[in-house]
């Protein structure tokens, strides 16, 4: 039987005020996994990986990293695992040089054998002209990319990022995907909190969707998708249009402008008796897209089905 | 075994050495002000009004307060750079770094108490060296002298760490230093000797701790103390004991640092 990357099993948080943040999580990830762990702001992801790192302690339930029970083996749990935190958790007023290599240090990693490491990280990060630079002269961005930095040059197998591309432009935020996916596939098991979620869709294989300190849905990416039954395309128009023109064939349609339309389209319906309707109307349509990522559109249902529920 | 051993030598290793960095990157605010605040303990205190006064157990008035004086300013500065360093790594939230990598919570105390002792020594010889300008230098027992400072820094060093733990905001870490560790030191022995007191202010000095240390040094440095040597150094062992265990039981619980 192979070991999981990550077995969470009935996990349970209760903080000193008395808020239940975590309810019974039952979570596994495999090995070279890209796991995806979404949920609204307030679900109890943060909380989740907070335990699985050490720094919350946990009410009940169980954690084990590649095998290794957190409660038994807390060390050899801490060394398979690199963290790469929602919040900025460097000291701003060292250089970005040592900060990894004091973390290279904390993991017992030589100086001999950090350093190679560290240049790497940095330089794979586009840091290492910044490396004599002190932390707080770091750009938002830049920042994200030290911690996650960071968190590789011990060599993690485990890497759990929370929320990595948060503030960062879609440029850099594309160059970090590519980043991320290269060690992926050089084996690490990587886990990702993030509200992005084109990323989650982008780069994951799996995912949890957690809600309310419950996990609600739990699948691979592709089923998940498999659950979607419509989806809404905004269509941008040659020519302004003075209303909503009438479908034969019935979709819901809605004028957003005099240039623009929303239309709504089940799974099994296709797209081809719009474009025929349109052409027989002499409607042209310039350009089409998505009104949101099929993801997200599945997320806020399955949250808005999760609140209604409890 | 081995290994685990070579990683937690690296550890102790990495986290001393930024403790030093970072007093040493900021010397001007670490290192000077104690310097300069001493020497100017030794022109009015020891030049201009102990020129007047009478010599102690056969000392001059600047010989019997330059051990104390030392003492002073490694109890504040070992206090003070713990204090600082782990509370600023609370505020920061960089404490994480060490709390989710595989080092034991002994060596993390441990790694801070270096810090703390660096400081500590490294004002101390600082202050040592502008003492040189202005009187003789005695050096009655070198074995008691470095014990006393060493001792005398990790156990400040330790009460630091303490302090940083329960503090919550900046106020906090100033707090024990001006209502506590001030007053102790003042009223430890370093400017007159306790048998200059009457009895009751004697037998009450005797709970400050600050004294045993401050004696035990004096007669490292000059062979006079107030104080039975034994005494001094089972009490100096005994709080170190004890804040060992508390701030290793603090760290163990997360307290302060985790939730």
């Amino acid at each position: 039987m192979t070991t999981h990357a990550l077995e969470i099993s009935a996990l349970h948080k209760t903080y000193p005020n008395g808020f239940h943040a975590v309810k019974g999580i039952d979570l596994t990830v495999e090995q070279g996994d890209f796991f995806a762990l979404l949920g609204p702001n307030g679900a109890g992801k943060s909380t989740t990986i907070g335990i699985i790192a050490s720094l919350i302690n946990k009410s009940s339930g169980t954690v084990k990293v590649f095998g290794h029970d957190l409660d038994r083996e807390p060390m050899a749990v801490k060394r398979l695992l690199g963290l790469v935190p929602q919040e900025f958790n460097f000291n701003q007023f060292e250089p970005v040089g040592e900060i990894v290599l004091n973390q290279a240090g904390y993991y017992g990693v030589d100086p001999e054998l950090a350093k190679p490491r560290a240049e790497w990280a940095l330089r794979s990060l586009g840091l290492w002209e910044k490396r004599r630079n002190m932390a707080r002269q770091l750009s938002g961005g830049m920042k994200r990319r030290l911690m996650i930095a960071r968190a590789l040059v011990h060599q993690p197998k485990l890497l759990i990022l929370d929320e990595p591309t948060a503030g960062v432009d879609i440029e850099l935020r594309r160059s970090m995907w590519s980043f991320l996916r290269e060690v992926n596939a050089e084996g690490t098991t990587i886990i990702l909190t993030t509200h992005y979620l084109e990323e989650a869709e982008q780069l994951c294989r799996n995912v949890a969707i957690i809600d309310h300190g419950r996990i609600i849905e739990h699948t691979s990416i592709k089923a998940l998708l498999g659950q979607l039954d419509k989806e809404t395309f905004i269509l941008d128009l040659k020519r302004e249009l003075g209303s909503v023109p009438v479908l034969k064939c019935g979709y819901p349609l809605q004028m957003i402008d005099a240039h623009t339309l929303e239309v709504e389209v089940r799974r099994e319906q296709g797209l081809n008796p719009v474009f025929e309707e349109f052409s027989a109307q002499g409607i042209e349509v310039l350009s089409m897209r998505n009104k949101t990522n099929r993801l997200e559109e599945l997320f806020l249902d399955l949250v808005a089905s999760s609140e209604k529920g409890s | 075994m081995s290994n685990h051993w070579h990683a937690w030598r690296v550890a102790f290793m990495t986290i001393a050495i930024k403790e030093v960095r970072r007093f040493a990157r900021i010397w001007i605010q670490t290192i000077l002000p104690p310097v300069i605040t001493t020497a100017l303990y030794f022109v009015i205190f020891g030049k201009m009004i102990g020129s007047q006064l009478a010599p102690i157990d056969g000392y001059s008035y600047m010989d019997y307060i330059v051990p104390g004086l030392i003492l002073m300013t490694i109890i504040t500065n070992s206090y003070a750079n713990v204090v600082s360093s782990f509370y600023g790594s609370k505020f920061g939230r960089y404490v994480e770094e060490l709390l989710i990598a595989p080092i034991p919570h002994s060596l993390i105390l441990v790694g801070y108490i270096a810090g703390g002792v660096a400081r500590g020594l490294s004002v101390g010889v600082a202050v040592t060296i502008v003492a040189a300008f202005f009187t003789d230098l005695h050096l009655h027992n070198v074995a008691v002298a470095l014990s006393v400072v060493l001792l005398t820094s990790i156990l400040f060093s330790l009460a630091g760490f303490i302090n940083a733990v329960y503090a919550n905001s900046f106020d906090d870490i100033s707090l024990i230093p001006t209502f506590v560790l001030t007053p102790l030191t003042y009223l430890g022995g370093i400017f007159y000797s306790v048998n200059m007191l009457p009895e009751f202010w004697q037998q009450a000095s005797h709970l400050n701790p600050i004294l045993y240390m401050v004696n035990a040094f004096r007669y490292g440095l000059l062979g006079i103390s107030d104080i039975s040597l034994t005494v001094a150094f089972g009490v100096i062992l005994g709080f170190i004991i004890a804040l060992y265990s508390f701030a290793l039981f603090l760290l163990k619980r997360g307290i302060g640092v985790r939730t």
